[in-house]
């Protein structure tokens, strides 16, 4: 394939991706590396760092629009980043010790997850709940406008939530995702912060997470510019596209259609991976 | 129900960091919208040099020095056959600072709020994130 050629079809792919991640809110990244290395025959460093760029792109892009409905906590966000940057600092640096072999499995298996949980329903909201002497010191506690008024929320669990987020950092790191799935755990579930400040929060913590490996990658040659373009534009204008237009009623099957994807592409990573065909 | 919701001390607070936040939110629209100028301008250098050449991504060479750090990213723009990946590898360069500017102005607004803690939080992600670009390609 001639560099025009492969330039514009890897932009269009990027292009679907990132309109269907922003539609569903599963992310856009998770698909780019299979698709690039099983569909590409891209060298899966290559394609982790051009991701990995995609990243920082659809966060940052996203993060005016998110700003406005006023739901995000800069601080539950700024204090959840001391673990996610050191743990993406260290994936980054794992994965270029690791063999490519590794990587894909370990990429399976996160997509399997991935797909698992976006076929789970989301737990309630629980609310109420009593302040945590540790939240309260990190003020982190906050309130967001809700349907009924201010709503005030207590977080919980920051320990945990603080480990798991050093994990979510690392897989990022490792690669060069937004490691959404990670994310609910430790902010939803463990630290019990409503859906609608978690996923605010964490959009703007996916850039600067995606930001501390992104120079690690650079500085050892994975970000090729012929590649990283039309990843980067191409996911920036469609996952820009997917936020303007709200196709409620569809987003349903489309979800399951993306997770149908997700779950494929998993096991495709996961065979490869483990029978060392990357 | 438990009436006992309202904080009203909190209120300015909130507002507060709200605030900051739509700047900070402003500021990532522009580095982002920036940085993919250039690297559309760049896309567009490069393919018009190598759009007949062959797409090869198989196997990991690694990019050359040039394209790794910022001083060498900065000198290949002089050069002609590498300006194209080059100005791309710019662009690049201005996505990745664009949340590390944001990290930064968000020192300024918690020392506004005279928030010391959430000060040094901040200035600790800042500083892994200038470690791993300026100072994790030194110790090779």
């Amino acid at each position: 394939m001639t560099i025009l050629n492969f330039t514009a079809v890897v932009a269009i792919v990027s292009f679907v991706a990132g309109l269907l991640g922003s539609l569903t809110g599963l992310g856009g990244g998770v698909v780019l590396v299979p698709l690039l290395t099983i569909l590409f025959h891209v060298d899966i460093r290559y394609a982790i760092g051009a991701s990995l760029v995609s990243v920082i792109a659809t966060s940052s892009g996203a993060a005016a629009a998110y700003v406005k409905e006023g739901f995000s906590n800069i601080r539950i966000g700024m204090f959840l980043e001391i673990a996610t940057t050191f743990g993406a600092l260290m994936g980054a640096f794992l994965a270029t010790r690791i063999p490519t072999s590794a990587l894909a499995a370990i990429f399976g298996a996160v997509l399997l997850y991935s797909a698992y949980l976006s076929r789970k329903p989301r737990p309630l909201d629980q609310r109420n709940l009593p302040p945590d002497p540790l939240a309260t010191r990190l003020r982190m506690n906050g309130s967001f406008p809700d349907l009924e008024g201010e709503r005030s929320y207590n977080v919980q669990h920051v320990p945990a939530g603080f480990s798991l987020m050093f994990g979510a950092g690392a897989l990022s790191g490792l690669l060069g995702i937004g490691s959404g799935a990670v994310k609910v755990l430790a902010m939803d579930q463990a630290m019990r912060i409503p859906f609608k400040v978690s996923t605010t929060t964490s959009n703007f913590m996916i850039g600067v997470t995606a930001a501390a490996s992104a120079g690690v990658y650079l500085s050892r040659g994975y970000v090729d510019p012929g590649l990283a373009m039309p990843v980067m534009l191409g996911v920036l204008a469609g996952s820009l596209l997917g936020s303007r237009i709200l196709v409620k009623a569809e987003t349903k099957s489309l979800r399951l259609v993306f997770s149908v994807v997700i779950l494929v592409l998993g096991l495709q990573m996961l065979y490869k991976g483990l029978w060392g065909k990357i | 129900m438990p009436a006992a919701q309202e904080h009203p001390q909190t209120r300015a607070p909130v507002w507060d960091d709200h605030r900051i936040e739509v700047i900070l939110g402003n500021l990532l629209r522009f580095g982002v919208l920036l940085s993919a100028a250039v690297v559309l301008a760049g896309g567009c250098v490069y393919l018009s040099h190598h759009a007949h050449e062959k797409a090869d991504y198989r196997i990991f060479r690694g990019e050359p020095s040039e394209y790794r750090t910022i001083p060498g990213v900065i000198q290949s723009l002089g050069h002609n056959p590498g300006r194209g990946r080059g100005l791309i590898q710019l662009g690049l360069l201005l996505l990745i600072a664009t949340p590390i500017a944001r990290v930064a102005f968000s020192i300024v607004g918690f020392a506004l709020e005279r928030d010391r803690m959430y000060v040094v939080f901040t200035l600790i992600v800042l500083a892994v994130l200038l470690y791993s670009l300026l100072g994790s390609g030194m110790g090779m």
